[in-house]
C-alpha cells in the first residue's frame, strides 16, 4: 500500500460544534475548518466516512453547501449502533472524518437544461448541495424542479429551505407525504405522483434521485413515461461501504464498487441491476 | 364564459375524446365549487358522481371512530375524484374534504351509466380511462404500503 493509499484510510480527528435535531430521528453533525482539519472541499454527491471512537465508522453523504468550504454538514438518521453514538455526540466531541469519496452528481451536465430532483426521506441530504450549488448560479439552469417526499410531516427535513427555495431561488418545490392527520395542508401520496406535476422539458433536462431504491426505480420509470432519455437520469446508490476506495469489496454492486464508482451512477448503467432480485 | 364542453374537453381526463362522445357527457355535467374544508363525499352515502377537479386541493380521508382522520392523498387540478359510481352497490368508500377552495364539474353517475349502456364505445372509453387512472392509484398505494421511509429492518 503507498504513502497515499494509507493516508485516504486514516481519519482525521475533528472537533463537533454543533447537533441539530433534523426530525425525531434524523440530526445533522456540523464541522467547522480550524477545529482539526484546514478546509472541506468536496463535490455535490460526495461522502465522507465518519468514524466515532470506540465505536465504528460509517458513510455520510456531505450535506453542506460546497461553496462553503469552512463549514461540514453531515445529516444522517440514527438507525444503527454508530450513528446511534453518534447522535449522543455533543459539542466539543472528537469524531474522526476521512474523505471525500465517490462520484458526484453530474452539475456540469445539467448546465443550460432543466434540472429535476427527486428526494425520498433522508435522500433530500445528498441532495441538499446540489440545490445550494444551483441557488448559487440560478441563472446558469433552467426550469428547476425539487420532489420531495417524506413519509409524514413530521419527517419532512430542512423545512426554512425548502420554503426559501421556492421562493428565494425559483425552484419548484413540490413536498408529499405518504401519510397525513390532522390539519396538513401540504399534499399527501407518494412522491412518483408528483412527476406529472413537475414542468420540464423531457428532452431538455437532467434528473438526479435520491432515495430508498424502490422510490429511485418508480420515479426513474415515472421519469421514463414523462419522455426522458435513460441517459439523462442519475442515481445515489447506498450499500455497506467500509474502505471507501474499493480495496475491501464491501460494496460491490456488479461490476461496480458504490463508493468509488458511485454512489452517483448513470441510471443507464445500473438499470438492469436494479432490477434484480439478488445481485 | 365557458361552455361546459369546452371545459371537459379542456381536462386531461377527457382529452382527445370524440366530439360526439363528449356532446353526449355534457348532458350529465354540473359546475359545482365547494368552500374549503367542505365535503364533498362522505363514506358510506350514494356514489352518484364524479369530479373532474379544475382547481383546488381535495383530501382523502379514512376515519376511524375515535382516531384523528387519516389523508391517505390529495387530488389536485386536472385529477379525478371518485369512481364508486361505476361500480355496484355505489357506495363512497372514503371521505372526500375541499382542502381549499375547489372548482369542479360533477357528472351525473347515473345520467353516465345510462349513457355508456346506450353507447358501449362511450361506454369502453371511458372504463379504459379510469382503468388507467385506478391502475395508477393501485400502484401509489403499493408503494405507500411499502413504507419505503420508515426504519430498515433486517
Amino acid at each position: 500500500m503507498n504513502a497515499a493509499a494509507a493516508n485516504c484510510l486514516a481519519p482525521r480527528p475533528c472537533r463537533i460544534r454543533r447537533v441539530l435535531r433534523e426530525s425525531h430521528d434524523t440530526f445533522t453533525l456540523e464541522l467547522h475548518a480550524g477545529d482539526g482539519i484546514d478546509g472541506f472541499a468536496f463535490k455535490p454527491g460526495q461522502f465522507n466516512m465518519l468514524y466515532v471512537f470506540g465505536v465504528g465508522e460509517v458513510p455520510i453523504s456531505v450535506s453542506s453547501d460546497p461553496t462553503r468550504p469552512d463549514l461540514l454538514l453531515h445529516t444522517t438518521r440514527a438507525v444503527g449502533v454508530v450513528t446511534q453514538a453518534m447522535r449522543r455526540l455533543r459539542r466539543g466531541a472528537s469524531i474522526g472524518v476521512r474523505g471525500p469519496f465517490g462520484t458526484p452528481w453530474p452539475i456540469e451536465h445539467a448546465t443550460g437544461r432543466d434540472v429535476v430532483l427527486i428526494a425520498g426521506g433522508i435522500g433530500l441530504a445528498p441532495l441538499r448541495p446540489v440545490l445550494y450549488e444551483i441557488a448559487a448560479h440560478r441563472k446558469d439552469f433552467g426550469t428547476v424542479a425539487l420532489l420531495y417526499g417524506a413519509r409524514s410531516p413530521e419527517d419532512m427535513l430542512f423545512r426554512r429551505e425548502l420554503q426559501r427555495w421556492g421562493t428565494a431561488d425559483a425552484i419548484d418545490v413540490f413536498a408529499t407525504v405518504d401519510r397525513a392527520m390532522g390539519p396538513w395542508p401540504g399534499h399527501v401520496g407518494v412522491v412518483t405522483g408528483l412527476i406529472p406535476r413537475a414542468s420540464f422539458d423531457p428532452m431538455n433536462t437532467v434528473a438526479m434521485i435520491c432515495g430508498p431504491e424502490v422510490m429511485m426505480r418508480f420515479s426513474a420509470a415515472g421519469l421514463r413515461q414523462r419522455g426522458m432519455p435513460l441517459d439523462a437520469i442519475y442515481l445515489s446508490m447506498e450499500r455497506n461501504m467500509k474502505c471507501a476506495v474499493g480495496f475491501c469489496g464491501h460494496c460491490q454492486f456488479g461490476p461496480s464498487f458504490v463508493c468509488k464508482d458511485g454512489p452517483v451512477f448513470a441510471y443507464e448503467h445500473i438499470k438492469r441491476l436494479l432490477e434484480l432480485r439478488e445481485i | 364564459m365557458e361552455t361546459l364542453e369546452r371545459i371537459l374537453s379542456a381536462h386531461q381526463f377527457f382529452q382527445g375524446l370524440e366530439p360526439r362522445h363528449l356532446a353526449l357527457l355534457v348532458g350529465c355535467a354540473t359546475n359545482v365549487r365547494f368552500a374549503a374544508d367542505e365535503f364533498m363525499l362522505r363514506t358510506g352515502a350514494e356514489a352518484n358522481q364524479f369530479f373532474l377537479i379544475r382547481e383546488g386541493k381535495v383530501a382523502l380521508e379514512i376515519n376511524a371512530p375515535g382516531r384523528v382522520p387519516i389523508i391517505v392523498q390529495t387530488l389536485h387540478e386536472n385529477e379525478i375524484l371518485g369512481w364508486s359510481w361505476l361500480i355496484p352497490p355505489y357506495h363512497w368508500h372514503f371521505d372526500a374534504r375541499a382542502v381549499k377552495p375547489t372548482r369542479a364539474v360533477a357528472l351525473d353517475g347515473k345520467c353516465m351509466r345510462t349513457k355508456c349502456e346506450a353507447d358501449h364505445d362511450l361506454g369502453y372509453e371511458l372504463l379504459k380511462r379510469f382503468a388507467h387512472i385506478i391502475e395508477e392509484r393501485l400502484q401509489q398505494t403499493r408503494l405507500q404500503l411499502l413504507d419505503v421511509y420508515g426504519t430498515p429492518t433486517r
